[in-house]
């Protein structure tokens, strides 16, 4: 593995040779190791180590970057990033002020959770594994676990330098029943920011799943329709990010003169207890860091307080060409990417509804429980649960096979008129924007209830 | 690459170096005007051994003289699957064009020129739209040589176009787009535009849907968004193997529409997801999955074959950087006899869907597909009338095909990994907020 410290320092003394409006650099290097079962069978199992950096350059609007892991040549890279950049600029360059930034940032992890063992991993996994097959009715598993550490080096041509170390843990498991022809499946989905121990004990939940995944093979369909939702805390910040998050990230709106015209701050989007904040400054979740991939320091941003839409995220460039201050959420999946605006612990603030009074008015509704994904046209959101029950008479009633839930955000926003007082936050999984995925970030939420929310069904 | 395979056949029986590098230019256009000029040199090393049995991985960016590699391939080894395949030998490869050349001789100058005259087209007609674009080409090299004097390179160039406009007006918004790719460099963008100006001239109007059972047409971006990943998933053959595919047992059975014939194909010329053999050095072919509704076959890579008791199809893909596994490498779906305009015409209530959002977030391994219409039509008496919105289309892929009205007799291609032409369904799912 090359030492991108030494590297470093020739690249940083590259960069103020050069001449752009602005001129950044990164460097990474980083190992991960997998397992993956498919049924009761490891797959694959395996590891890999990656080198690789990146320059990007602005002059007069046009941005360039070029990206590699053959680390020779660098002042030809930092050339060529300046040479696109000038083919692309045919405006003026806008960043927002951000200090010059010298530090360094240990992964905040006793253990890197690369240098664990496979055998130990892969006992663990057996475990679970064996849980699922012990179930009756099970037709098979699939399991994927991944961890990774990495190291980034951030410098840009005034100077600064930045060194971050991450670590990430992600761990998926789904079981899968079937019979007479029909498939049912449930999935846990666990992440953590690279404590590996947080993925043991989870036998419980493991077998909790596997017999939930049988039970839906004999659950009927919602009929398709409106109804009173009451979403769980993983679902309701999945909701949170899909429906509402990237309609805050500023890059769509920034040059988008209607969009901003619906996102003018001060506007109204839901009731007074509505609050959804954004924040990777809150140490210890998947969406943490304490400098995001423009060297700007992370921060913790109100998008809406009180019902009322009061920031956004930004990068320098959406920033200053919005005249806001800039969030440090310019983020990029690894080195071969350059950073966009991206959330990360994006949460729905507790309210003061307990979860039976939540139900207790609904007379016909639907329980919507965890998640199997979700994604968004900004207008428009879908996103499917994981398992789902009708509610009678203030009351869970049967099971249903999972629920697509859909609808227009900001009608839906309007429509939550109850937030539960037991916020949860969510680890698993990662988030998806144009090519870059998937992105470590967090989701989380109490209870809520959503009225009038389109449900699909037969 | 020799090197890393001398040393790590000391070590192990079977041994097998995959490379791929690549280098990417991308123009790309944000808010119709040209914002980020982008290359990318990629290059990624991928070892594969067997020892005492096991299969063992590992891949790095950068190899050097690979004893890392080598180590860790090894250390995976001991927990490995048990390898039930032999690598390929020697092998002839058919020839499959794939590359041209003049990709590296478009100039950066073209390219902004391509994105401009798509932008010109669609603002043109619309001038309220913002649009997003890009032009790329790259160039990629694949070497495979293993232990049994298997040896595989090829070299494959890819061109591409798209553009993508959204439409607000209040809190309404509307998305359209559509792309194009292929080994040759692309010169025009009429193609593309044409698509992008239908969409708008249909979606002009506002109609709303009832919720109920209605005829519906699927367009090719349709069925892609739609229908695809329950299909993909029930041919691939490790979820045949594992019992968990609901058409697994179903072989020689009649299970679709005798209208529905599918099958991949990654022996086209010139088509972006064509190679002369798959990441495993296996012979590339054409290999039909449905025949007049029957279901023919299913797609393997080397491992899940030897399990099933059966050969390769070629189908080893190594997405992500992981072991092979089966992935469809082009799925063509063969052309009925119907135009597209008779299909409409047919219909007195129904939708025509051009875009699902969200629809393979569900049970996907049972052929469940829901999604919102994030780009569809009402038909009204045979004619399309207007864009619905605040609209699902729900089903069962496997109940769904098993009565097919119509295939279209065009079909289209989307992105590079499916050729399909439009499919009319009798009686769909659809619920609706009006």
């Amino acid at each position: 593995m090359p030492d991108i410290e030494a590297i470093a320092d020739e690249l940083a003394a590259e960069l103020k040779k050069h001449k752009a409006d602005y001129l950044e650099a990164r460097l990474e290097e980083g190992q991960t190791s997998h397992i993956t079962y498919r049924g009761r069978e490891l797959e694959s199992i395996g590891r890999s180590t990656s080198v690789g950096g990146n320059v990007r350059a602005l002059v007069k609007g046009g941005w360039g970057f070029t990206s590699f892991n053959n680390l020779d040549g660098l002042s030809e890279r930092v050339s060529q990033a300046i040479e696109q950049a000038r083919s692309a600029g045919r405006g003026e360059s806008l960043l927002a002020e951000v200090a010059l930034v010298v530090d360094e940032v240990s992964s905040g992890v006793d253990v890197n959770p690369v240098t664990i063992p496979l055998s130990e991993k892969k006992n663990l996994l057996d475990e679970y594994n064996g849980i699922i097959w012990g179930t009756p009715q099970i037709q098979t598993s699939t399991i994927n676990y991944a961890d990774s550490r990495r190291k980034t080096i951030f410098l840009n041509a005034a100077g600064s330098r930045i060194t971050q170390e991450r670590a990430d843990v992600n761990l998926s498991i789904l079981a899968i029943a079937a019979k007479d022809g029909e498939v049912q499946q449930v999935l846990l989905s666990r992440g953590s920011r690279g404590d590996f121990a947080s993925m043991r004990s989870l036998h419980d939940e493991v077998a909790e799943k596997a017999r939930h995944a049988v039970e839906m093979l004999a659950a009927p369909q919602a009929k398709g329709g409106e109804y009173t939702v009451v979403l769980n805390p993983f679902l309701a910040g999945v909701f949170a990010h899909e429906a509402f998050g990237h309609l805050s990230e500023s890059d769509f709106v920034y040059e988008n003169d209607r969009l901003r015209e619906i996102m003018t701050l001060g506007r109204q989007f839901g009731g007074k207890h509505l609050n959804i904040v954004d924040a990777a400054a809150v140490p210890g979740f998947r969406g943490s860091y304490k400098y995001d991939d423009e060297g700007t320091p992370a921060s913790h941003t109100y998008l809406i307080k009180e019902g009322i839409l009061v920031g956004r995220l930004h990068s320098r460039e959406t920033a200053a060409k919005m005249n806001e201050p800039p969030t440090g959420n310019a983020r990029a999946i690894s080195y071969g990417y350059p950073p966009i605006v991206r959330m990360t612990n994006t949460y729905i603030e507790p309210g003061d509804a307990s979860f039976e009074d939540m139900i207790a008015d609904i007379k016909e509704g639907i329980y919507a429980k965890d998640c199997f994904g979700g994604t968004t046209s900004m207008e428009m959101f879908t996103f499917s649960s994981g398992r789902a029950y009708m509610i009678r008479d203030g009351k869970i009633a049967e099971a249903l096979r999972p629920v697509m839930l859909t609808g227009n955000v900001f009608n839906t926003l309007e429509n939550i008129d109850a937030i539960g007082n037991d916020l949860d936050r969510n680890q698993g999984g990662g988030c998806g924007k144009g090519e870059q995925m998937p992105l470590p970030i967090s989701t989380g939420s109490p209870h809520i209830r959503i009225r009038k929310c389109l449900i699909g069904g037969s | 690459m020799e090197q890393i395979l001398s040393q790590a056949k000391k070590v192990a029986e079977e041994a097998e170096v995959f490379r791929v590098s690549s280098e990417q230019t991308q123009v790309r256009f944000e808010a119709n005007r040209l914002k980020q000029l982008q290359t990318k040199q990629q290059t990624s090393v991928a070892l594969r051994i067997v020892k005492n049995g096991r299969t063992g991985y590992a891949t790095a960016t950068e190899a050097g003289d690979g004893t890392e590699l080598v180590n860790n391939a090894v250390e995976t080894a001991e927990f490995g699957t048990k390898a039930a395949f032999k690598l390929p030998g020697p092998t002839e490869y058919p020839a499959v064009d794939i590359l041209d050349e003049a990709v590296n001789s478009v100039s950066i100058k073209e390219m902004v020129g391509l994105g401009e005259a798509m932008i010109a087209a669609v603002t043109a007609h619309t001038p309220d739209i913002l649009c997003e674009a890009s032009v790329s080409h790259s160039v990629s090299t694949v070497t495979i040589i293993n232990s049994r004097g298997g040896q595989a390179d090829y070299r494959k160039s890819a061109f591409s176009l798209g553009i993508e406009g959204s439409l607000i007006e209040g809190t309404d918004m509307l998305f359209v787009g559509e792309s194009q790719s292929s080994c040759h460099p692309l010169s025009e963008t009429a193609t593309v535009t044409a698509e992008v100006l239908r969409q708008l001239d249909l979606a002009k109007n506002r109609a709303t849907a009832p919720s109920k059972q209605l005829p519906v047409v699927f367009t090719p971006n349709g069925i892609a968004s739609g229908l695809m990943m329950p299909l993909m998933s029930a041919f691939n053959g490790k979820t045949v193997l594992e019992g968990a595919s609901p058409i697994g047992s179903k072989q020689g059975q009649l299970v679709f529409d005798k209208q529905f014939n599918l099958y991949d194909d990654p022996t086209i010329n010139y088509r972006p997801g064509s190679r002369p053999c798959d990441d495993e050095g296996v012979i590339s072919q054409r290999t039909t999955l449905v025949k007049k509704g029957i279901i023919a076959d299913f797609l393997y890579d080397l491992q899940t074959a030897a399990l099933a008791g059966k050969p390769s199809t070629g189908n080893g893909s190594r997405s992500r950087g992981g072991l092979p596994s089966p992935s469809p490498s082009a799925f063509t779906i063969i052309p009925g006899d119907t135009t597209f305009d008779d299909m409409i015409k047919d219909i007195k209530e129904g939708l025509l869907v051009d875009y699902l959002m969200g629809a393979s977030q569900g049970n996907v391994l049972g052929g469940d597909f829901s999604g919102n219409v994030l780009l569809g039509y009402k038909i009204e008496n045979g004619e399309v009338v207007g864009r619905v919105k605040d609209t699902m289309v729900s089903g069962n892929i496997y109940k769904l095909l098993k009565d097919i009205t119509a295939i279209g007799s065009q079909a289209r291609w989307v992105g590079s990994s499916l050729l399909t032409p439009p499919i009319y369904l009798p009686s769909v799912a659809v619920a609706s907020q009006g």
